[in-house]
């Protein structure tokens, strides 16, 4: 059968059909238009049309975080593509899976200052895992396919595929994706036995063990999760995550320490930094889990597993490093481990326990509720108890209320956490949220957000409305930018300086105008009730929970500061930080 | 931050084979400014016409780690083939090309025909009050002759940058 030839357009919404995508975000514009008519003519792909580009990314980044699968998003030229930046870099420092198709002026106009023309390859190529400018039609097919490819091998990253309107309109033979194969980029899945090998030894003979996780494990799928539990389970040995990682080792197990770094647990810092064999599974040293790199677990050897070989000792020098996919790095130590009955040193890492469990004891994540004001913790708290049992997924925007979110809501499960890491973008939480809810329709989509950020994206309140997507926004409103303000008051010898929100909006009122529903809560006795409203509401609310206002996210390791130099912020500590320290962010 | 500084900086020079493709060499170079690594010198041009590939040869200077880090960087770049460290992974020849122009009359001209003579440079153009001279070699060898020219009428230096090759029969 001769190949049918196509617009460039119905390429597009082919290979788009081809690569098992249903759903796709955008917004329109003239330089997209032959796109869009091609969409209108399709009824295979679903739209959801979003009010700002940079939203399209985020909910393209949510579909992707909750499904495993890539998501897609499509722009206009110039303004489309810029403000879709801010996306694509968040997707590319934590590593997910988004494909944005933008579209460009005339191959005839490029580099002439046209209406609405912007480089995007060139302003995208240093936030993006790979770009390409179509020139040709021929080659539109191939690029496409190569782009899903790109986006989801390896370690997965964002990327452009920037379409001049002439090649949307041209004539060219669509090419399926079976026949695509990348001549340069072939990332390495398996790890090198011998090394492996070896670090199943290393596990026999710890005394002081600890496996360090991250978004690796999540990304390389529900496998790399499930292998993990069993490691875990095989060697008794305690688990951490990073931010990234939540809900790939599950948070009800005995062996979960919690969450490591500048707002992880006394258990979790604290073993980092006395055990002497740490594994690092899908986790890269980022400077917010390593605190003062200097005096970093001093005393252990480093087994690294990263499928990304730029990883490896780019912070921290590691003794073993295992270049390779965590699925099946885990399943070959697994199977190592496994196979000759190996044994790990049982009173050693009994004693390891006793220390771990005396450091649980501190119960650092503990607090006091107020008798007439709600906070913050109780909030999350409150919330994780009445949603847990059902089928949620979570988003967070930026700052305090992300991390008192990460500390007081828990998981089981790796993709119901969708959260900033890398970037920390105010604005991503809703229209993250909104792309779950998109991928997950019966599911209960939440975001956890703060007054500040929230008004980042709050126009995506008008696309849940739209497409009857329930969404429930849970605004933890202190009136403050609370993570600024919280490091003015540490650094800055409480100077508040411009972190206090003057002229906030009713949300109730807000969420009204939008079709939507609001419910603003400011008293402890009635949260339980509230919350409950809040998930039977059928549509889309804006949960206005009002909290104390001048609370700190504790326990926290002070820039420059070693993992055994926790603030708990409870008996006067001196929150002196080093000169050195306030210049790291 | 403060051990790393007091490191050893090494100079290293990288070959990596790429798709002669657009953007490629902004992808490079993006890389290295946007990650704050130093460029002494780069050069690239395509060396294989029907498979689209050219090598870029990049002399750089950092520590151990970073150095590793700049060869890892480069090796996940899409369109990238291969990275190798022709410093330490193999005994490498490298090679400068430079043009020298030389502007003087009478003795100062005189010993600078001298001097390249012992440089095996070339003359490849004259007039009567100058010369450009073809030299080829080591980075330090150009950067001794030009020092020897500049008493002599020294007005203009182009330099290719430094191309490289694993010796003995072995390929990249």
């Amino acid at each position: 059968m001769p190949s049918p030839q196509m617009s460039g357009a119905e390429i597009v919404v082919q290979a788009l059909v081809d690569q098992g995508v249903d759903v796709i975000f955008g917004y329109p514009g003239g330089a997209v238009l032959p796109i869009y008519d091609a969409l209108f003519k399709t009824d295979k792909i679903r739209h959801v049309l979003v009010r700002h580009e940079q939203a399209a990314a985020h909910a393209a980044e949510g579909y992707a975080r909750s499904t495993g699968k890539p998501g897609v998003f499509l722009v206009t030229s110039g303004p489309g593509a810029t403000n879709a930046v801010t996306g694509l870099a968040d997707a590319l420092l934590d590593s997910i899976p988004v494909i944005c198709l933008s579209g460009q002026v005339a191959s005839h106009l490029i580099g002439s200052d046209a209406f609405q023309e912007a480089d995007t390859v060139g302003i995208t190529r240093p936030c993006t895992k790979h770009n390409w400018l179509v020139k040709r039609p021929e080659d539109l097919s191939r690029t496409l396919h190569e782009a899903f490819y790109v986006a989801k091998s390896g370690r997965p990253g964002p990327v452009v595929v920037d379409l001049p309107k002439d090649i949307q309109f041209a004539e060219a033979v669509y090419r399926g994706p079976e026949n695509i194969t990348h001549k340069t980029y072939v990332p390495k899945l398996k790890g090198d036995l011998k090394v492996i090998t070896e670090v199943a030894d290393m596990i026999g003979k710890a005394e002081r063990p600890i496996f360090y996780t991250g978004g690796g494990v999540i990304n390389s799928g529900p496998a790399a999760s499930q292998l993990l539990r069993e490691l875990a389970r095989a060697t008794g040995f305690p688990v951490t995550s990073t931010l990234m990682g939540l809900g790939a080792f599950p948070a009800s197990d005995k062996q979960w320490i919690g969450m490591l770094g500048m707002h992880g647990t006394v258990e979790a810092n604290y073993a980092m930094h006395d055990c002497d064999l740490m594994i690092c599974v899908g986790a890269r040293f980022d400077d917010r889990v390593t605190g003062r790199i200097d005096k970093f677990s001093p005393g252990s050897k480093k087994v690294h597993i990263d499928i990304d070989p730029s990883s490896i000792n780019k912070t921290v020098r590691v003794d073993v490093p295992i270049v390779g996919d965590v699925a099946h790095v885990l399943e070959d130590l697994v199977r190592v481990w496994k196979a000759k009955g190996r044994q790990t040193n049982k009173q050693a890492v009994a004693r390891w326990w006793q220390q771990i469990d005396e450091w649980r004891h501190v119960k650092c994540l503990e607090y006091k509720p107020y008798k007439d004001k709600i906070r913050p913790q109780q909030a999350i708290q409150c919330l994780y108890e009445a949603v847990k049992d059902k089928d949620i997924y979570i988003s967070t925007e930026v700052g305090q209320h992300q991390m008192w979110a990460a500390q007081h809501f828990h998981f089981e499960e790796p993709n119901r956490w969708m959260t900033s890491g890398g970037l920390g973008t105010m604005g991503y939480g809703f229209p993250a949220a909104i792309g779950a809810q998109v991928a997950h329709p019966k599911s209960l989509c939440i975001d956890i957000a703060g007054d500040a950020s929230i008004l980042m994206n709050m126009q995506e309140m008008s696309t849940a409305v739209q497409y009857d997507l329930p969404v429930k926004v849970f605004i933890l409103n202190n009136g403050y930018m609370g993570m600024v303000r919280q490091w003015q008051e540490l650094l800055h010898g409480g100077r508040y300086s411009h972190s206090y929100t003057d002229a906030l909006p009713d949300f109730v009122k807000l969420a009204d105008a939008y079709g939507g529903k609001g419910i603003r809560v400011e008293h402890p006795d009635e949260l339980e009730d509230k919350i409950a409203e809040m998930i039977e509401t059928p549509g889309p609310v804006l949960f206005d929970c009002v909290v104390v206002t001048e609370e700190n996210c504790y326990p926290m390791i002070p820039s420059g500061a070693a993992h055994n130099e926790m603030l708990f912020g409870t008996e006067k500590e001196s929150h002196e930080v080093s000169e050195e320290g306030k210049i790291l962010v | 931050m403060s051990i790393m500084k007091e490191e050893i900086q090494e100079r290293h020079c990288l070959a990596a084979l790429v798709d002669n493709e657009a953007g490629v060499l902004a992808r490079v170079i993006g890389l290295f400014s946007g990650r704050g690594y130093n460029i002494e010198s780069l050069t690239v041009a395509e060396v294989d016409h029907e498979g689209h590939t050219s090598r870029i040869t990049i002399v750089t200077t950092g520590t151990p780690m970073i150095i590793e880090q700049i060869k890892a960087q480069l090796g996940r770049l899409v369109p990238v083939h291969k990275v190798v460290d022709l410093t330490v992974e193999y005994d490498s020849i490298e090679r400068e090309m430079a043009l020298v122009k030389v502007v003087g009359t009478g003795e100062k001209r005189v010993e600078s025909l001298r001097l390249s003579e012992a440089f095996r440079a070339r003359v490849i153009d004259t007039t009567h009050s100058s010369f450009v001279f073809e030299l080829t070699g080591a980075p330090s060898k150009i950067d001794a002759f030009v020092n020897l020219m500049r008493p002599l009428g020294l007005v203009e230096v182009s330099r290719t940058g430094v191309v490289a090759i694993g010796r003995g029969a072995s390929n990249m």
